[in-house]
């Protein structure tokens, strides 16, 4: 049973440090190898398929290959349905993804042990249910608007790094941990055609190997933003202590 | 006396670790897909043995309606005859322009290496074999993906037919557009992996790897080659070109 007192003698627990930065390292490698794999095909679309000669859902105006695709005129398949086409690509995309894929998926699998280790001892311990998971009653319209309005006026709230976490604190981080997370590994794994195979429920879940590639994404983001959020907060509300407590413990 | 001893432990040291990464960076008849001592080719390795102990050797992937076929672009060489495309091997373009020009009457696939029988078959001989049509799901590592029919002879037809060897643990591909690539023999005996001669119900286009074409659903695309004219059997793995070019050999996501 942790409590407050024994939480300000030893600070964060090691296997919480530990895979906080095993899962902080892997989730670097991620971004950096992701953004090179999106750059190759910054075009998103809904579904199974989707490619050159399809419209998509969306574009992210990321990268040479943004807009610069060249193709030759479309010829129609005899027996696909209406307007499917082929047409050759005429010149070779930017295109990284030698070095980028095998990064991205080294990391992922640091990533996954990272936060398989992290959400087992998360349960077993009862870190998750106590620290992370707002009490029963905490939940309020009133909480949650006088939390919100003490992050938006200076100086932000600045208790001791660790636990006990605010309410914001708490929803962010189990936003992260328990959705987005787990979201990224499962969208991944959806894309692999290996994997989808053996599995054939997550195209299902998903909705496609496109649908998931776009969830992929939109996970990505709100991890993005998540991060930027996160060190603005270490940043504003003292560094040193912060780093020192998740390093070192105390 | 120390000294010498130092030294001539050194030389040994120094002679060990050449003829080792000698050893390395052969990269043929390996038992195992070589890693040259990169990072990311270990990561590789560790993926595709995790893959081959977590996943079933005979799943099957998912089959679409004729409804669900789409648009497919022709990526990569689109034309081996053409010098600006891709992979481009002078002679092998000149050989493949006079096939084409002869509708691919002339062209022969060869079968080699650990099989009874070694064969050229002609295109009405392969599609006198055992045929399949699949509709399947083509994912390209640049992120695109495109459902399309394909219609050919099963690979393990073909190996049966020429009498394949107990000891095959590699069959290698080998294409008009200057490229090479491998597979192990749980993908090469799958029930889908298919050479094709057949797209959305016509002959396969130019563009998309005319006359003959292999496809290899549980990997990613660039492992399905095109343009092919030779099949060697082999009971050693070859590093053909992508690993030392700096991408994976195995590709299952």
């Amino acid at each position: 049973m942790s409590t407050t007192g024994e939480f300000e003698r030893r600070g964060h627990s090691r296997w919480v440090r530990l895979t906080h930065w095993m899962i902080a390292l892997a989730v670097l490698v991620l971004l950096y190898s992701g953004v090179a794999i999106l750059m190759v095909h910054p075009r998103f679309y809904w579904g199974q398929a989707g490619n050159d000669l399809m419209r998509p859902l969306f574009e992210v105006p990321l990268g040479p290959n943004y807009h610069t695709q060249q193709f030759s005129a479309q010829t129609p398949f005899l027996t696909g349905p209406g307007g499917a086409a082929t047409a050759d690509r005429l010149a070779e995309p930017w295109n990284q993804n030698g070095w980028a894929r095998s990064l991205h998926f080294l990391g992922a699998w640091a990533f996954l042990f990272g936060l398989a280790a992290y959400l087992t001892l998360g349960t077993l311990t009862g870190h998750a249910r106590q620290r992370l998971l707002p009490r029963r009653g905490e939940l309020t319209g009133s909480a949650l608007g006088q939390d919100i309005k003490a992050h938006l006026t200076l100086p932000m709230p600045a208790p001791p790094p660790g636990a006990p976490y605010g309410l914001l604190q708490k929803l962010t981080y189990a936003l992260i941990v328990f959705i987005a997370l787990p979201l990224m590994v499962l969208t991944g794994v959806t894309m692999s055609p290996a994997i989808a195979a053996n599995w054939p429920v997550l195209l299902d879940i998903f909705g496609g190997t496109q649908s998931a590639r776009t969830l992929h994404f939109f996970s990505f983001s709100v991890i993005a933003m998540f991060l930027l959020v996160h060190l603005m907060m270490i940043a504003l509300t003292g560094p040193v202590r912060h780093l020192r407590a998740m390093i070192v413990g105390a | 006396m120390a000294n010498d001893r130092f030294l001539l432990s050194r030389r040994g040291l120094i002679g060990g670790l050449t003829s080792s990464s000698a050893l390395l960076l052969t990269g043929c008849g390996e038992s195992q897909p070589p890693t040259y001592g990169n990072l990311l080719r270990m990561g590789d390795n560790f993926t595709y043995a995790m893959q081959r102990s977590l996943l079933s050797p005979t799943s099957l992937v998912r089959e679409y309606d004729r409804s669900e076929v789409t648009s497919m672009p022709a990526t990569g060489t689109y034309d081996p005859a053409i010098a600006s495309t891709g992979a481009h091997d002078p002679e092998a373009g000149r050989d493949y322009a006079v096939l084409r020009k002869g509708a691919f009457a002339d062209w022969r696939l060869e079968v080699t290496g650990l099989v009874d029988r070694p064969t050229s078959f002609s295109l009405a001989d392969i599609k006198r074999l055992p045929r399949r049509t699949q509709i399947t799901k083509h994912q390209c590592e640049e992120g695109w993906s495109a459902i399309a029919e394909w219609t050919g002879v099963p690979l393990h037809s073909l190996l049966t037919a020429c009498g394949m060897q107990p000891s095959a643990r590699y069959v290698e591909f080998y294409t008009y557009d200057k490229n090479a690539d491998n597979i192990d023999m749980i993908d090469a005996l799958h029930p889908q992996t298919i050479l094709a001669y057949g797209m959305n119900g016509q002959d396969l286009p130019i563009g998309h790897g005319a006359p003959l074409r292999l496809r290899l659903e549980r990997q990613i695309g660039y492992k399905s080659l095109k343009f092919l004219r030779r099949i060697v059997v082999s009971d050693r793995f070859q590093d053909l070109g992508n690993i030392s070019g700096g991408w994976a050999w195995y590709n299952g996501i």
